[in-house]
């Protein structure tokens, strides 16, 4: 086994009653160290995968090692080497802040006192509300106390199940800010979340939909490999435009993003074709230019081939 | 213009805590107004009031015409609302929760077959009508969800996040049922955390600290804070001790 792996994943897969097939022959490598992506909406699979890394559940087929361990034979050394973040807030909601820490401290045979230094960064934002009970402590604060709890045991990887879903925008870039703090102490980090704008934190990512990889590869890389022509257009009357731009000859996609609607051709189109036919639709103030996409096009297309 | 909702002065007071600050703001018809702020900024607590659900401290509100404090009856019959969390019964089918919406919302016998009939083929949902709401994916529910809030043809639409998860495609195809009724007239109130999101509404009001930080269109926003994106906008209003240097 190649040592310089710390996850490795072959053709995982695992369906529920029978009917569902939440991950179909899931397969990649995370390298030691690595801040590594898995990106896709809800009911792509990140959690059912995540959850058989932590050997929470168990495959139907395949394999995976964490730092060589094997997921379910290896289960005990799997969970005291890793730290688990759970979607949903695992915290004891009526003990305090110091109180949960001491505990998670506690059942990992550990101190808060001998790893302090890997949590303090975080840990010092929370210190001044250390008596208040974690149920009555604000979002972003929940979060980081259940990323030190995860920590305290000075684990070799981090498994993160969307941490920052439902968080507001300032407090997903501070969170990614402590992320990239952690990596730099020598931990593997492997985080999923449904927002494709954070793939752009992680040195790669894994794209996922309907249980299946669709790409993994750095970010850059992955916009690279995107192979259609792609122009953002606006116009003053957003809703027709989409619609008017659907039905333009050579579109392959429109989709809005933000004030732009984006639009994916498979030849070149001159930009002078497309505004005078914009403007015998009725568009006025056409605004055109050429972009260059990002993850969000190239998951778009991604998706739409695999389905 | 006429407008669909007015707010003055309102407050909401929790103790010793202000959740939301004198808040005022007007939002006219056929609008797609967007609501945003920081996690425990007071959007949903304001949401609360606006939508009868919460008795405000002090100030008042109209929507739709009534008034939040004394005609809160009234408010809740005249708008839609669905929030990420929940919208539909999940262990009821398509159909069943169509029907059942229809029902406490009032409609007639025949008309709430007529509108089922109608949903089930906009949304292309006919095949899996008798399959449980549980079993189908997220972007489906929440287009099901959406139809749902506005079957009875309110002045006024809430959604509370209802983007939250879903894929990118299903995600934009959702703002296009919410463009398709602004054009029918109806006015739209909604919550994101998604900033590419905020660009499409006509304009957005961003709350920091139970009040209101700005409230104007996206590109006058965009061009007072002198930024490229709603994203740095946000970022400046909410931390502005991290973006000013």
């Amino acid at each position: 086994m190649d040592a310089s792996k710390s996850i490795v994943i072959k053709q995982l897969s695992k369906s529920y009653d029978k009917h569902v097939l939440a991950l179909d022959q899931v397969g990649f490598e995370v390298e030691k160290g690595e801040l590594f992506g898995l990106i896709g909406p809800d009911g792509a699979g990140k959690t059912s995968l995540i959850r058989i890394l932590c050997s929470l559940l168990k495959p139907d087929s395949g394999m995976a090692t964490l730092e060589g361990w094997d997921v379910v034979k290896d289960y005990r050394k799997i969970r005291s080497n890793i730290g688990y973040m759970p979607g949903r807030f695992s915290l004891y909601q009526d003990l305090s802040v110091e109180e949960n820490l001491r505990f998670f401290a506690t059942i990992f045979g550990t101190s808060i006192q001998s790893n302090y230094d890997l949590i303090k960064d975080i840990y010092i934002q929370i210190e001044p509300f250390k008596k208040r009970k974690a149920g009555k402590l604000s979002g972003g604060m929940k979060q980081k106390l259940a990323l030190s709890c995860a920590l305290i045991h000075r684990p070799k990887v981090l498994l993160l199940d969307e941490p920052t879903t439902g968080v507001d925008a300032v407090s997903r870039q501070e969170f990614w800010e402590m992320l990239k703090q952690l990596k730099e102490k020598g931990i593997t980090i492997l985080v999923s979340t449904p927002y494709m704008d954070e793939a752009s934190m992680c040195e790669r990512v894994a794209l996922i939909d309907n249980g299946k990889i669709l790409d993994i590869a750095s970010p850059q890389q992955i916009i690279d490999k995107f192979d259609k022509h792609l122009l953002a257009v606006k116009s003053e009357k957003t809703y027709q435009l989409i619609n008017d731009l659907r039905q333009f000859e050579n579109t392959h996609s429109a989709f809005p993003f933000g004030e732009f609607v984006h639009l994916a051709s498979k030849q070149a189109i001159a930009e002078n074709d497309l505004t005078e036919y914009l403007q015998k639709r009725g568009h006025k103030d056409v605004i055109i230019h050429t972009i260059g996409a990002d993850i969000e096009d190239c998951f778009m297309d991604l998706m739409t081939l695999d389905r | 213009m006429k407008k669909s909702i007015i707010v003055e002065d309102l407050t909401k007071k929790f103790g010793d805590f202000t959740a939301v600050d004198s808040i005022s703001f007007e939002v006219y018809q056929g609008e797609i107004f967007g609501f945003l702020g920081a996690n425990g900024a007071g959007k949903t607590t304001a949401i609360r009031m606006l939508t009868g659900l919460s008795k405000p401290s002090s100030g008042k509100a109209m929507v739709a015409g009534y008034d939040v404090i004394t005609q809160r009856e009234k408010v809740k019959k005249h708008i839609g609302y669905m929030s990420q969390k929940f919208s539909l019964y999940e262990d009821l089918t398509v159909r069943e929760n169509i029907v059942l919406y229809g029902g406490i919302y009032g409609l007639k016998n025949k008309m709430i077959k007529l509108k089922s009939e109608q949903m089930l083929e906009e949304l292309q949902l006919k095949e899996v009508s008798k399959t449980l709401v549980h079993s189908l994916p997220l972007g489906w529910k929440q287009k099901l969800a959406f139809s749902v809030a506005v079957m009875h043809e309110p002045d006024i639409v809430f959604l509370d996040e209802p983007t939250g998860g879903v894929d990118p495609i299903t995600r934009r195809q959702f703002w296009e049922m919410i463009y398709q009724a602004a054009n029918q007239g109806v006015t739209v109130f909604v919550t994101t955390h998604y900033m590419d999101e905020a660009e499409y509404c006509n304009r957005v009001s961003i709350m920091v600290d139970g009040y209101i930080a700005a409230l104007d269109s996206p590109g006058s926003m965009k061009a007072s804070f002198n930024v490229k994106s709603m994203n740095d906008v946000f970022l400046q209003l909410v931390r502005p001790e991290k973006t000013a240097s």
